[in-house]
């Protein structure tokens, strides 16, 4: 599978390094991962099918779905209005602000999943005020997505929070100097350059969503057909020793995340060439 | 320590970076190899100090075949275009490392190291930087201390790539003839790389000139200056004009046309005709700045040449722009070549 | 006014949204794990962490990150210098999957290692026969782990190591040094923050992952719970305030490891600039 062509430096080490990088990488991560497919082709397609077109599983597909995709969209525009304010001015407390940016990578999914369901269920802090405008913020698809905002902010600030960083600032004075206004200069110089990393961002977030499970099992309700989420599913499918089930299950997700990622790849290639970033 | 490289090849993917190159280097000489990016010359270096290694070809050191000798025992000094002096460690350190990674039965003590160290500090004369980081230094001391570091391990040879390539014009200058200086004192065999014409004139004992991974030329700076073997070689060293001639009675290649060359400064401007081989001008353009004065003439023919005159002389003529004048070559070398 | 930024109250308007949303969204969590795990005052607080199965739980997520985090942090190395000091062929191929993992589902990520090492798995028979178990016991919950930490050293470090390039590896091979010492000596001091920084983020993703781990360990108390399922458990059982103080530890961990992370970003992006300054010198 891989072949050295060449070698720029006479450095030591190359064979040793990409033969442990290998043999480790087959180890923990390929074989493992083969295991899925070896599986599911054992399985037979008839069998597949049933387990994935029933009506149970189908719904737990589009609530994982449509939530991931709800929680991508809002972490678009809120990640993209913290990035920008981080990126852009300053006020006291930033520093910390930054770092707390980040709290989703560090904390534990679990202690997140606990405290989220606290508070935004009916006696919560947020739970009580939302409750009383007949607002259901908890064991609730709302409850759901809630979660996978939380989860996956980060990937969306940190992914553009550089962009415009580096953004090159003489544009801006440029457009400003051929008598375009602040909101004109946004709209067609600052904002065009910056689609490409709101698309990875937004990508990351909704994969990372597609596959959350720690932080959503506590808030989520865990109702079959209404609150039940894919990963929850393979779970139970597991708890019921029926690996095939679970199995099946996994694959399509595993081969839908891909694919996603492939397709917005393929999306941010497009746009970064548009404006002549690759 | 005498290098022979025997028909080298290197490619990168479709890229052939050398083609059977072969050159012969003498114990002792400060040799330049000169050409322009891509060329081949820091790929040569590369592959004599071991970084690289040839897919065919041999290097030689003192007639021994190196294939088999690993760069850390080469024993070669080599100083990095961008001097590669490790970052975290003081000066001190870095010129220490050499010594100090040798084999336990080889290290010299700390005390023969600390001495060591000062000598080669005092030798490239910046004994009181000792304690400072890389960063600290300037980008001509910076040069310094690679060359300090190379020489610790008292290499056979000295690789020097693009040596002054990233310094300001003036410390540039400097620097070059400190290390002829500095080779006339210690006779060590030197190739440095370079791009700079100018450089290679001035600082080696032999250039050779190399272009599309083939080596143009090799020989003394007259040589490769005076007698060009190849068009490239002319057109690199320095600006040329080109006529076109048609012989008309010399050594019986009469009525065969012919191209010359003149190089600038061999052209004489005069205000009258001095003699049959004087081409009338128009002045186009005269820059007096420097230590010569660079003017464009354009002849009725529209052919374009560059004069260098000296300041007496632009002076003298009182030399205006749109002047007509002629231009006399004092030394006219024939192509023995097809430009 | 400036051409590069908005007016006043246009700034003021947007940082008030983004420390709203910042607030509800992870102030508030945070601060109310600790709030929930004192509500019954500090001696409840600490005999939840005292007790038994909360020991076990502690010991066990310890040592889970005590080896996968360093066989991850010798993979990086080892993958980083392959990929940032050669080229060859199928190197981008590589990268991706080094990148797996970051991609799969944590449930899937234990679901994978249930069908190789549990009882239908190819070898069950093999396992079974020797007394070895690996699946509902550490070691699965110690492959998990491994697995969903696998890319972050590596991911650290092959752009510092890229952005450093070779030369100062190569000037140490011309001085005589070998292999091993011009890594020690060279590569080492160069490439110390990223380390750190790799490191920090793997133990904390080791210590806190749940749903890997959780596939695998068949929740025994005091056998294979780490402390994220040994929070689980308490919480099902309704045992808030046991659940929030053992949650509370998690969650100093992931303060103190946000603090260490500002701090090396900082020294950090200083190695990288120091790297990118000698490579662009010219």
């Amino acid at each position: 599978m891989l072949k050295i062509s060449k070698q720029k430096t006479t450095l030591p080490g190359f064979h040793l390094s990409l033969g442990v990088t290998i043999f480790y990488l087959g180890l923990i991560v390929l074989i493992p991962l083969s295991m899925l497919f070896i599986k599911t082709s054992a399985l037979g397609p008839g069998e597949i099918w049933k387990v994935i077109a029933s009506p149970r599983t189908l719904a737990a597909y589009r609530l994982t779905f449509m939530t991931s995709l709800i929680a991508g969209l809002v972490n678009v525009v809120f990640g993209f209005l913290i990035a920008w304010v981080l990126a852009r001015y300053s006020f006291p407390g930033k520093k910390v602000v930054d770092a707390l940016v980040d709290l989703p990578f560090a904390l534990p999914t679990a202690v997140a999943g606990i405290t989220l369901a606290s508070l935004y269920s009916q006696n919560g802090w947020v739970g009580k005020y939302l409750y009383q405008w007949g607002i259901q913020s908890a064991y609730s698809p709302l409850g759901i997505t809630i979660a996978l905002i939380f989860i996956g902010l980060p990937f969306v600030v940190r992914t553009v929070e550089p962009v415009i960083q580096e953004l090159d600032a003489e544009l801006e004075d440029a457009a400003a100097s051929l008598g375009a206004n602040r909101t004109q200069t946004f709209i067609k110089v600052i904002f065009p350059n910056l689609i490409p990393s709101l698309i990875t961002g937004f990508t990351l977030s909704f994969a990372r969503a597609l596959g959350e499970y720690g932080s959503v099992i506590f808030i989520s309700g865990n109702m079959p057909k209404k609150t039940e989420i894919v990963p929850l599913l393979i779970m139970t499918k597991l708890e019921q020793y029926d690996y095939a089930g679970a199995t099946a299950i996994a694959v399509v997700m595993l081969l839908a995340s891909f694919t996603l990622l492939a397709l917005t790849n393929f999306l941010q290639k497009l746009s970064l060439n548009r404006i002549g970033m690759n | 320590m005498s290098i022979k490289v025997d028909k080298v090849t290197k490619t990168f993917g479709q890229f052939k970076a050398l083609d059977e190159v072969s050159l012969d280097i003498n114990t002792g000489e400060l040799i330049a190899l000169l050409g322009p990016s891509g060329s081949g010359k820091t790929t040569l270096l590369r592959i004599i100090a071991g970084l690289e290694t040839a897919e065919a070809g041999e290097i030689l050191f003192h007639g021994e075949d190196t294939k088999e000798t690993k760069v850390k025992d080469r024993n070669v000094g080599f100083v990095f275009q961008h001097y590669a002096l490790f970052r975290h460690m003081t000066v001190f350190e870095n010129i220490a490392f050499g010594l100090r990674v040798k084999p336990k039965h080889l290290r010299p003590t700390d005390a023969q190291i600390k001495e060591r160290v000062h000598e080669l500090l005092r030798l490239v004369q910046l004994d009181w930087v000792a304690n400072r980081y890389p960063a600290q230094l300037s980008g001509g001391q910076r040069q310094r201390i690679a060359l300090a570091r190379a020489l610790a391990i008292e290499p056979r040879v000295l690789l020097l790539d693009e040596p002054f390539g990233s310094l300001d014009a003036q410390v540039r200058k400097e620097l070059r003839q400190w290390l002829r200086r500095f080779h006339d004192d210690l006779h060590i065999t030197t190739l440095f790389v370079t791009h700079d014409q100018e450089e290679a004139l001035e600082v080696a004992d032999k250039i050779v000139v190399m272009n599309k991974g083939k080596i143009e030329q090799v020989g003394s700076p007259q040589d490769v200056y005076h007698n060009p073997a190849s068009v490239f070689v002319l057109n690199f060293l320095g600006n040329v004009n080109i006529f076109h001639a048609r012989i008309e009675e010399e050594q019986g290649a009469a009525g065969k046309p012919r191209r010359m060359y003149v190089r600038p400064h061999q052209l004489t401007v005069s205000r009258f005709s001095l003699s049959a081989d004087s081409v009338k001008a128009a002045i186009t353009f005269i820059n007096p700045a420097g230590s010569m004065v660079k003017i464009d003439a354009k002849s009725r023919q529209g052919e374009i040449f560059q004069v260098e005159v000296s300041q007496e002389e632009h002076a003298q003529l009182k030399l205006a722009k749109n002047d007509e004048v002629f231009l006399t070559p004092k030394k006219i070398t024939y192509c023995e070549y097809d430009i | 006014m400036s051409t590069r930024t908005e007016p006043v109250w246009m700034r003021r308007l947007l940082i008030g949204a983004a420390l709203t949303f910042l607030m509800l969204f992870l102030f508030l969590p945070l601060s109310a794990v600790f709030l929930n795990g004192l509500g019954k005052g500090i001696a409840v607080y600490f005999q939840a962490l005292t007790e038994p199965n909360a020991l076990a739980a502690i010991r066990l997520t310890v040592v889970t990150a005590l080896i996968a985090v360093p066989l991850n942090l010798l993979f990086g190395i080892a993958a980083s210098w392959a990929i940032a000091k050669f080229d060859f062929w199928g190197k981008d191929l590589l990268i991706t999957l080094i990148d797996l993992p970051l991609s799969v589902s944590p449930v899937i990520s234990g679901l994978i290692y249930i069908l190789l090492f549990g009882a239908q798995g190819p070898f069950a028979p093999w396992l079974m026969e020797h007394g070895i178990k690996i699946i509902f016991a550490p070691p699965a919950i110690i492959l998990a782990t491994i697995f969903v930490t696998f890319p972050i050293v590596a991911r650290e470090l092959i752009p510092v190591m890229k952005a450093q390039g070779n030369d100062e590896e190569e000037a140490a091979m011309t001085l005589g040094a070998s292999g091993f010492q011009t890594f020690w000596r060279v590569t080492l001091p160069n490439i110390k923050w990223g380390l750190l920084y790799g490191v920090i983020l793997s133990n904390a993703r080791a210590m806190g992952e749940f749903g890997a781990v959780s596939v695998v360990s068949g929740h025994i108390r005091g056998q294979t719970n780490t402390l994220p399922l040994h929070i689980e458990i308490l919480y099902n059982e309704y045992n808030f305030t046991a659940a929030f103080a053992a949650a509370s530890l998690l969650a100093m961990l992931a303060i103190v490891t946000l603090v260490l992370k500002s701090i090396i970003e900082f020294k950090y992006r200083a190695e990288l600039r120091a790297a990118v300054k000698t490579e662009n010198h010219k």
